[in-house]
């Protein structure tokens, strides 16, 4: 009997990519959790395993002991299907990531628009988790959710659009080797493009956050108003699953902006590029994702579309139209 | 347009500011005392129940038996007996028990003492599950602190 390499290659990497997601889930938040300590002169978990490096171990064994209740009169179909709609679209957005030169499941042609695609459901899921848990606190956080997304993701997109333009491929292999070399050459760095670049980083770093619902911009969880916004009726695995998610999100977001902003896998001195270099960009990136969250209080709902309408938007824009004009020129 | 411009820049660079001060509690030390392991040194002034001044030159109290103390006590929580001895000059201490349920840590017994035989304790870690845990025998707890 002969196996099929290529099958068995793709369900490696999705065996991969599953583990990957959830030793990240669990460990960003231990990492979130210790971060948050020490900003506030706490220390964070410490009594579980050394550093308390078991915690999640422990919080993921608590989730899974405890009873899935669907609450009376709840719609248990879209209840059920909330958080696989959070997770699947994370989970998918990791075929086509180069994490280095060899590293990737499938070398799409369309990579980025496969992944902005897949990165756009996991508002539907917590809108539907929401709506079915029949809960007003719930209906109310997935109608915040929509709008903030809906805004957010056109930023986003004008963003992603000038890189396709200065980039000239929608292949995220190809992006990351159009910025070979030294830090010099990554996009955000690439002036003769648009004097605008590290603009450009900083709106799609902020839309990233919107997107992800991540403080200061977690209208979803608003746990001061909405008790757990679209979470509230979500006990043990069903609530572990939303937040496992959330977390993939965020690698996700952070390795789009390793590749479209910080040149991937390349070394900043263009020495030893490899998955390391990738690793780490990415993880300070999300260092910082979780340093935002513990310095920023949650803004109020219009001011938030605020900063998206008036100022995110018309700077994206400007952006967009000042790069189509250089390549014209130059 | 200028004051829209002038409201990006100022707002970016207070959020840059906001991000500096936590990076720097990041770095810096944690307050976080571990309680049951660590335990803070408790300040001269703390006051706890009282206790028996151990009179380093003697290896035992200075108490004399006056019952100043139990005399002044406002709730009636100290109850002491003595004893007069061969050989020795002053009356001897037999027994002096506190009543902690009662005792509302005034300190008039510690102010009136001739012979500052009295001491607030620096004990804060007082627990029990009967009333009767907190009633002290100050004699035993001296003979237990000089070991």
């Amino acid at each position: 009997m002969t196996i099929d390499s290529e099958l068995l290659r793709l369900l490696l990497y999705v065996v991969g990519f599953i583990a990957f997601i959830a030793t990240n889930a669990a460990y960003l938040v231990w990492l979130e959790r210790k971060e948050a300590g020490h900003i506030q002169c706490r220390i964070g978990p410490k009594e579980v395993g050394p550093f308390g490096l078991l915690q999640p171990v422990a919080d993921g064994l608590k989730l899974m002991t405890k009873q899935l209740i669907i609450p009376k009169g709840a719609d248990s179909f879209l209840f059920r299907l909330g958080p696989v709609l959070v997770m699947t679209p994370a989970v998918m957005c990791f075929v086509t990531i180069p994490y280095s030169d060899t590293i990737v499941a499938r070398n799409l042609d369309v990579g980025l628009l496969a992944i902005f695609a897949f990165a756009s459901v996991n508002v539907l899921g917590l809108l539907l988790g929401a709506w079915g848990s029949r809960n007003k606190y719930a209906v109310i956080s997935a109608a915040r959710v929509v709008s903030q997304n809906v805004a957010y993701e056109i930023p986003m997109l004008i963003v992603i659009v000038t890189m396709v333009m200065v980039t000239g491929t929608m292949n995220l292999h190809e992006v990351v080797t159009s910025q070979n070399g030294g830090f010099w050459h990554w996009n955000i760095f690439r002036f003769s493009a648009s004097p605008l670049m590290p603009v450009a980083f900083l709106i799609y770093f902020v839309c990233m956050l919107a997107e992800t619902n991540r403080a200061p911009f977690d209208m979803a969880e608003a746990e001061s108003e909405l008790v757990a916004g679209a979470f509230t009726e979500y006990p043990g695995m069903g609530f572990g699953v939303f937040f496992m998610g959330e977390y993939a999100n965020i690698v996700v977001g952070t390795s789009m902006a390793t590749i479209l902003f910080l040149g991937g896998w390349n070394c900043p001195f263009g020495l030893w590029p490899g998955l390391h270099w990738f690793l780490i960009k990415m993880y300070a990136l999300i260092f910082t994702v979780i340093w935002i969250r513990w310095t920023f209080p949650r803004t109020t709902f219009y001011s938030l579309l605020n900063l998206s309408w008036k100022v995110l938007i018309p700077v994206a824009f400007a952006n967009l139209i000042l790069t189509s004009a250089l390549l014209k020129v130059l | 347009m200028k004051a829209y411009i002038r409201d990006i820049v100022n707002g970016t660079w207070s959020l840059l500011v906001g991000m500096a001060i936590t990076i720097r509690y990041f770095f810096g030390p944690v307050v976080t005392l571990q309680y049951p392991h660590q335990t803070v040194p408790m300040k001269p002034r703390f006051r706890g129940h009282i206790d028996l001044v151990l009179d380093e030159r003697k290896g035992t109290n200075k108490c004399i038996v006056c019952n100043a103390c139990m005399k002044t006590c406002p709730s009636g929580c100290i109850t002491l007996e003595g004893e007069k001895r061969e050989g020795v000059k002053q009356k001897v201490l037999t027994y002096y028990q506190l009543d902690f349920t009662k005792c509302s840590l005034c300190g008039l017994c510690v102010e009136v003492c001739p012979t500052a035989a009295l001491d607030f304790s620096k004990d804060y870690n007082l627990v029990g599950s009967q009333e009767s845990e907190f009633v002290f025998d100050l004699l035993k707890r001296l003979e237990e602190r000089k070991q």
